[in-house]
This record gives structure tokens, sequence and C-alpha cells, in this order.
């Protein structure tokens, strides 16, 4: 079970996008209030890609990936897969789940407590009508990395590890051989030995199957583990994107750089002061001032950008594999 | 795969069995709950509905209870156990028709307004509290007054006032259900209402959909008599319907003791079982106070 | 004199099936005003360990052994003096803040109680100590009016710690106190906790599944598995130079940012935390342990001296330190 020995893999730099999202808006109401949970994002995932989706909570990662997945409309804006638009019709959406599976963050609770492991991976081949249901439980059970899987057929979640559930959970999407992994918080909730694990069976799927994931975390250092980019969002927008090595080596966006100062092994502390982020009061301007240590310390005004940051929404970044960060103060320092 | 999964099966209902023999007198309920159905199964094979006919009714009028009739004679001179045991199978369909009417309404209404948020399931809810609201007693009194007298229209009378309990505790528990996270997963995997509502919720809400049938059994029986009391009766012999014809004829100006204390023995008898099995089946198959554990 | 001295503690829960041994004779020493981190994931004992220091088990727990808080026998306590050190000396902050406040009470008045009921202060006195307390984990006065449910996570976290200083102890036990925290939160709080240690003179006994939070705040980590303690030493040590394979495992589960040994190399343990039903034989960590000899299943480990300071339990250790 031991899959810690892959090897690092060379990053491609452009793949061909499969996933994509488009000047994506949801927006709920909230306590009679309009919250903008998720405020034009463009975001793209390439074939075989992994791509990290950073951010915290009440940040709009989570409506973002329910998006992608359709299981939520978006308000505007549009989700794209394979070079097409999501068709919202139940039996084309139904067609889209085969290519696009989830996995939750909480392996106990994502799992049924009354349906035995095989009911619980068989579950969407039956939903789909699969044929040879039993070789396509077997198959995903193996490659979610549960060998024999015929010992593990008769088991219910209760009798499994941490680890094993969440395995039960990936195997369930594998069955259905989907293109796409979208996994909300994979490994939150799993006990540290175990988690490197999870995330090294994830670049193994990738290699093997050559699945393209989208990986919500607020954990950084989960995107330097297994991700080729990295897109950190605030407030219902991505504020920067890049490849991993880039963005998490050199951010460029002064939340980016908060979110790394915080970590552990960091040297340098900026602890961002200020109410929490609430998608029903966005302030205009650069959605981040109220909060910007670069705003707060003066750089930006000896930048000569202090005026835009509270006036002047930053550009939309677009969906491409450069680095690029919404900032305003880093358009202009470089 | 099959046979496994039965032995699982098997399994879990081994484990019910045991922690449902834990409890006494839910176990003493099911007992008398299982001689009174069989009884009651098993009565045409001994007797016919003769027994209830006044002109078959040989004996003396308003007799006391003797070796030759251990319960006494009513006003036409026919036996009260007889009756009592004919009257069984009346007052037993009833209970148990009525019950069922008004679970399997309650819980399609509880299901889909637990499982459709939008404007149905908020439809589904007012209509639940307007019945919830009716007197129930004076509306299935009027319901049994228009349909005219029948078992069915007392059935149906019974279920039509009793669903929206049985509705807004299935709907708690499909609210309840559904907001696990099992559920995403399951749309995700390309589940529809049928399949979530089918898989997921109604094996999760049927243990507590079968302590509260059990429940609910015990009440239209004593719907059944209460309406038959008043004069709304399927114009079958019931235990209501005793009651009823004891007071009307004067039983208790008589001294007739027995003629009101039997028919409504058997009642408090037959609805005490129920309610403890209920109660007993309710503690063993109800998650919430199971998982302590 | 250390404040807080654990002598060979275990902790057995007697169930249905037979005895679980959850925490298997774990001898720690805390001294005044230092911080220990202890490490280890579900099921290693290390919750079931910080119950047992404020006697806060079920009933269905025994604990062997002997804990000794500021010389006094805990097992030896009246209830009374029991509560009294709760509060006073020793006091407690789960991982949950959601459930650890009562919805339907201001916050300031949740924090008050102690000091009231322990006639620590009068009405008035309270309301200040309150204010001062909010003061301290960095919340506005007039948050002592609100409710729980008008504050974010992070700000409950706040109260509970403040609740947990309100009557001025000398050790906090914080169980994950940052677990289901955001990682900016997160940081605020272990900024806090580290504030509290360094200027009040507070010990400290941390517990968390994460190596390097722990040593971040902690001068001391003890790694646990299976109920014992396999690594103990100083925390930076212990972290960056772990000896113990299983310290080793949970050191690099944490990856370092910018850490080219990391990158695209998750590292994790195959396996599964054993069963404390039925703990292997020999080491407990010997069937998953990457560098097993054929002896750890028969041998029994125990701490050996590892450095100055510090001590594992492992049988590469022992050889090691008899080679040296």
């Amino acid at each position: 079970m031991t899959e810690t020995q892959t090897p690092a893999e060379a990053v491609e730099t452009s793949r061909p996008t499969l996933l994509e999202a488009r000047d994506l808006r949801v927006e709920f109401s909230s306590r009679g209030r309009r919250a903008r949970a998720v405020d034009g994002v463009n975001l793209a995932i390439g074939k075989g890609e992994i791509v990290a989706l950073v951010g915290e909570s009440g940040c709009g990662k989570t409506t973002l990936a329910r998006t992608l997945l359709g299981l939520e409309r978006p308000t505007a804006g549009e989700v794209r897969f394979d070079g097409a638009a999501l068709d919202y019709r139940a039996r084309a959406l139904k067609a889209y789940r085969r290519q696009v599976q989830l996995v939750l963050q909480d392996p106990m609770g994502s799992l049924n407590p009354r349906h035995t492991v095989y009911e619980a991976v068989a579950e969407g081949p039956r939903i789909h009508g699969l044929a040879d249901e039993r070789e396509v439980v077997s198959t995903a059970l193996s490659h979610a990395g549960l060998r024999p899987p015929d010992r593990f057929f008769l088991r219910h979640p209760h009798e499994l590890s941490g680890g094993q559930r969440q395995r039960v959970v990936i195997a369930g999407a594998l069955a259905l051989d989907p293109k796409v992994l979208i996994a909300d918080e994979p490994v939150a909730s799993l006990d540290a030995s175990v988690r490197g694990e999870i995330l090294a069976l994830l670049l193994r799927l990738r290699a093997e199957l050559g699945l393209s994931a989208l990986v919500v975390t607020h954990d950084l250092g989960l995107a330097w583990n297994i991700a080729d980019r990295v897109a950190v969002m605030y407030l219902g927008r991505i504020v920067e994107s890049g490849p991993v090595e880039q963005v998490l080596t050199a951010p460029r966006h002064p939340y980016t750089q908060a979110l790394l100062s915080v970590l552990p092994e960091s040297p340098e502390r900026v602890v961002l002061t200020g109410e929490p982020p609430d998608p029903t009061r966005i302030p205009g301007g650069c959605r981040f001032h109220a909060r910007c240590q670069v705003l707060a310390s003066g750089r930006a005004a000896e930048a000569g950008v202090d005026g835009r940051c509270r006036s002047e929404p930053p550009a939309v970044l677009p969906a491409d594999a450069v680095a690029r960060a919404a900032c305003h103060y880093a358009e202009v320092t470089g | 795969m099959t046979s496994l999964a039965a032995t699982r099966r098997r399994l879990a209902l081994s484990r019910f069995w045991a922690d449902f023999r834990t409890h006494r007198a839910g176990l003493a309920g099911a007992v008398i709950l299982l001689v009174a159905v069989l009884l009651a199964l098993v009565a045409p094979l001994f007797i016919s509905e003769n027994v209830t006919s006044v002109v078959e009714g040989t004996g003396q009028k308003f007799a006391p209870p003797s070796l030759a009739e251990p319960f006494g004679t009513d006003e036409s001179g026919r036996s009260i156990l007889l009756m009592v045991w004919w009257g069984s199978r009346t007052s037993l369909l009833i209970g148990f028709l009525a019950a069922l009417l008004s679970v399997v309404i309650g819980l399609v209404v509880g299901v889909a307004a637990g499982h459709f948020r939008g404007w149905l399931g908020g439809a589904l809810m007012r209509v639940t509290d307007w019945f919830l609201v009716l007197p129930s007693l004076v509306t299935a009194l009027v319901l049994a007054a228009i349909l005219g007298g029948s078992t069915l229209t007392i059935v149906t009378a019974i279920a039509i006032t009793t669903w929206p309990s049985t509705a807004r505790l299935i709907r708690a528990q499909t609210l309840a259900v559904e907001a696990r996270p099992y559920i995403e997963r399951s749309k995700a995997l390309g589940a529809g209402h049928w399949h979530i509502t089918t898989r997921h919720v109604l094996p999760n809400v049927a243990p507590l959909l079968l302590a509260s049938t059990t429940l609910e059994v015990a009440s239209a029986i004593v719907t059944e008599s209460t309406l038959a009391f008043l004069g709304a009766s399927a114009n079958k012999t019931s235990w209501g319907t005793m009651l009823r014809a004891s007071y009307d004829f004067g039983a208790a100006t008589n001294a007739a003791w027995w003629y009101i204390l039997i028919p409504g023995l058997a009642i408090l008898i037959v609805v005490m079982a129920f309610t403890l099995m209920g109660r007993a089946l309710e503690a063993v198959l109800n998650p919430q106070l199971r998982r302590k554990a | 004199m250390s404040l807080l001295e654990l002598d060979d503690v275990s902790v057995t829960y007697r169930i249905a099936a037979g005895e679980v041994p959850a925490v298997r004779g774990v001898s720690l020493t805390l001294d005044s005003g230092a911080a220990l981190g202890v490490a280890g994931e579900s099921g290693s004992g290390k919750s079931t360990l910080a119950m047992a220091l404020l006697r806060l088990l079920p009933g269905d727990a025994r604990v062997d052994g002997r804990i000794l808080l500021g010389g006094e026998d805990i097992a030896a306590m009246k209830w009374g003096r029991l509560r009294a050190v709760r509060w006073a000396e020793a006091s407690i902050v789960f991982q949950g803040a959601q459930h650890g406040l009562n919805p339907v009470r201001r916050i300031g008045d949740q924090i008050a109680e102690p000091l009231l009921v322990h006639g620590l202060a009068k009405p008035e006195g309270a309301r200040k100590r309150v204010t001062e307390l909010l003061e301290q984990v960095g919340l506005p006065a007039w948050r002592a009016r609100s409710y729980p449910h008008e504050l974010s996570g992070g700000q409950r976290q706040r109260v509970m710690i403040a609740m947990a200083l309100a009557c001025s102890p000398r050790l906090i036990i914080a169980d994950e106190p940052t677990t289901a925290l955001d990682v900016m939160v997160q940081a605020q709080v272990l900024t806090l906790i580290k504030e509290l240690v360094a200027e009040h003179g507070i010990s400290l006994i941390m517990i968390s599944h994460d190596l390097s939070v722990l040593a971040d705040v902690c001068d001391q980590l003890a790694v646990m598995y299976a109920g014992r303690v396999v690594e103990h030493g100083p925390s930076a040590q212990v972290f960056h130079d772990p000896r113990h394979p299983y310290a080793k495992a949970l050191a690099a589960a944490f990856p370092t940012v910018g850490d080219p040994a990391s990158r695209m190399a998750p590292k994790g343990l195959g396996g599964d935390p054993p069963d404390p039903m039925q703990l292997p034989t020999g080491c407990a960590f010997h069937p998953r342990c990457p560098v097993a000899l054929p002896e750890c299943a028969s041998t029994d480990v125990e701490l050996w001296p590892a450095g100055p300071g510090r001590v594992a339990a492992c049988v590469h250790v022992r050889a090691k330190e008899d080679a040296s």
C-alpha cells in the first residue's frame, strides 16, 4: 500500500484544457442579502493536470467546485468541459457525471453507514447502468489501493480506518472512469501519517490513468506536495494563479504572501487583521484592500497605487498557465 | 454476493432481536398482539357472524357472567365473549388499515416535502400544517357522516386526520439524512430523485416508520371506538359499536357492568400492547437513541 | 520542582468486548512555565492522556500510575479539591470551540461564571476581569455582550482560551486548539498561546497531530504511538532530526513549502494505526515501519537515550547508542 515512492514528475507547462470556468459568477441570497460567493472566476484544468484551489473558508472555493461539478448553477458565465458549455438538462448532466467526479472532505460522512464498501463503490455504476458491475468495482478498488478488492466488499464504513474510507470514496468516483476528479479538502480530516498516502494516490492516478484533478484546500503544503498549478482565491475571486513553484516560492499578491508567512516554518509572520471576509459585503476597489498589509504599511502609497487600490478593482485574471496576480502594486513593481 | 448479503441481513435481524428481547414490556406487548391477531384470524373456524345477530341471541337478556356465559350477555341475549371475539376482527382490521393508509400518505408527503426544497416542499408543508390544525375528531365524524358508514369510510376518515403527524416526523428525518455528505456524493455520481429517496432516505426513515406505524395502529383503534361510540360506525360489530350499544340500551342502569367493561378492557389491552411494542421498537431502531455506543 | 509529573501512567477502558489499553506506561514531567507538545494520530492515546490529567475520563476508564500536579496526587484528591484544581490550577481547551459555549448566554457571563461560582470575585470585579481577559485574547471589551453565534470560529476559540484563563491557572491543556480553524486564524490563535506562555509564565500542554505546529509553540515534544511515548526531546531536534521512524513520518507529513525534496513527493506511512485491542507484538509500530528488523516483532522496545535530553523507543536508536 505504500505509494510514497512515486517519482517527482516534470511539470509540463501547457496542456489542452479539459474543464474550464469562464467569467463564472454564483450568487446566493443569504439572510436577505445577496452573497456573491463566486464573483468572476476564470479557471482552467488541463488534461492530466493537478490544480490546487487555495483559500480560507468563506472565500467561495467550495461553491466554485460545486459549480464546476454542475451541482450548482452559475448566475452568469459558464462551465465548459472538453470545449463545450455545460448543458444543465437532466440527461446531459447525468452524462457529465461520468466525466467529472467528486471526493469530499469527510470520508465517514460521504459513505452511507448502512451500505457496504461494495454497494458504495457500485452506486455510480448502478445509476449509470454499467455492465460488469463486479469487475468495475474490483478494478476501482484496486486502483484506489484497496487490494485484494474482494476482501473489502462486505465491510461497512465503520469497520475501516479513515484512510481506507477515503480510498473507498475515491474508488466510488473512479468506478465511473472519469477524466477529472474534484477533491474538496481530501485529506483535511485524515491522520497525518495517512495524508501523504492519499495524496500519493492522486499523483499515481494521474500517472496511471491520466486523471486531472482540482484539489480544493486551505493547505498550501498540500499544493506544494502534488499540484502543478495553484490558484489562490479571496472573496469570490482568484487573486493569484500560476505554476506552484513560482506562486509559492515567489508570491506576488499580498494575500498569498500573508498565507505563506503564517506557515509554521516561515521566518516572518504577517497576520492579517480586520473583519473576516464576508461575501455579502465585498469592498469596493481591490477587494483585499481593507486587510492589505502592503497598503497598510504605506508601500502602496510609495508606489503611487494606493488610490487605485481603494477605488479601482483589479482586472479578472485570465485562465492561463502563466503566473499572474490581481494586484495594482504587483503590477507596478513587477 | 447475494448469499453473503443475505447472511449480513440475517445477522442484522438477529442483532435486532437480541436488542428487542431486552425490552421486557415490548416483548409482552408483542406476545399479546400475536395472540390477539391469531385469535381474530382463526375466529371464523369456530364461530360466525351469527354471534352478532339479534335473531340468534338465545340466552337471557343481561345475564351476568356465569360458567355458561363467562362474560355475560347483552340486551338481546347475545354472548359478550363471542361478540368481543368477533368484534376484534373489525377493530383490528380498521386499526391496521387506517394506520397503513395514514403512514403511506405521511411517508410520501413527508419524503417529498423533505426532498424537494423549493415551492413543492413548501406547498406540501402548508397542506400538512392545515390538516394538522383541523380538529381531527370532528373532521372524522363529518367525513364518516358524508361518506356513509362502511369499513372503508371509517379507515379513510381516520387516515385523513392522522397522517400529518407522520408526515412531519418523516420530513424531519428526511431533512437530516439529506444534509449528510453522502447525499452530495450520490448526486455527484449522477443520482436522481428516485435513487436518492429510495436508496438513501427510505432505508433511513424505515425503522422510524415501523415504530410510528405501531403506535398509529393503537391510536386508530381508539379513534374507531370513539367514532363508533359517537355513532359513526362501519355497521359491523366492533369493540366501539359494542360500547355504543351498551350505552344505548342502558347497560349502566341495568347494572350490566360486564357489557361496558369487557369491550373497554379489550380496547385497553390491545392498545396498551401496541404502545408497549411501539416504544420498544423506537428504542431499538431509532438511531438517535441508539448511537450512544 | 516540576509542576506536573506523570509516573508510569496507563489508562485502560473496560468495554463489553474486553479491556482496551489506550495509554500504556507514560512518564513525563513538565516544569513551571514550560510548554510540552504531545503529538500522535487518532487512537494514539494523546487525548485520553490529557483527560486523565484532570480526571475527566468516563467511569469505564481505569487509570494506573501516578499523576502529580504541584506535588499533589490527582487520584487522591477529594471531589471539592479536584473541582478547585480544574479551574484554578489547570484548565483545558478543547478543539470544538463551537460546542464548548452555551449558545443562549452572553460571552461575558460565561467567562465570569467560574469567578463567581468559586467566589473569586464580586460581580463588579468579575466584569472588570472579563474585560481584561478579552483584551488578553485580543477581543474588544464590547464582545462581552455578544452571543456565541455572533462570533467567528477563531473568535470563539479565543473566548474558550479566555475562559480557561479566567481563574489564572498555572497550567493550560490545549487539545487540538486550532484544528478546525483557517490558516490565518490558526496563526492568530497560536501566536496568542505563545504569548501567554512567554509573558504570563503559564505552563502549556498542547496536543496535536501536526508536528510543525507543536514544534513552533512548544519547547519539548513527545510523540505518542499506540498509547506509548516513542520519542521525547527538545522540539526543534525532534522535528528536524527525528530518531524514531514514526516521528520521522509525522515530521514529513506536513511539508515545508519551497523544500524541493517534498515537491511532487507527498510522504506518508503505509498501513493504519493499530487496533488497541490487538496490538502487534514487540514494537507496536513494526508492521508499518519502513526500517523494521526481524527482531522488532519480538523485542520489547523501551525509551533509550538518543542524544542529550532525548529518548526514543527504537532498536536502531539503541544500536546507535551502543556503538558510540
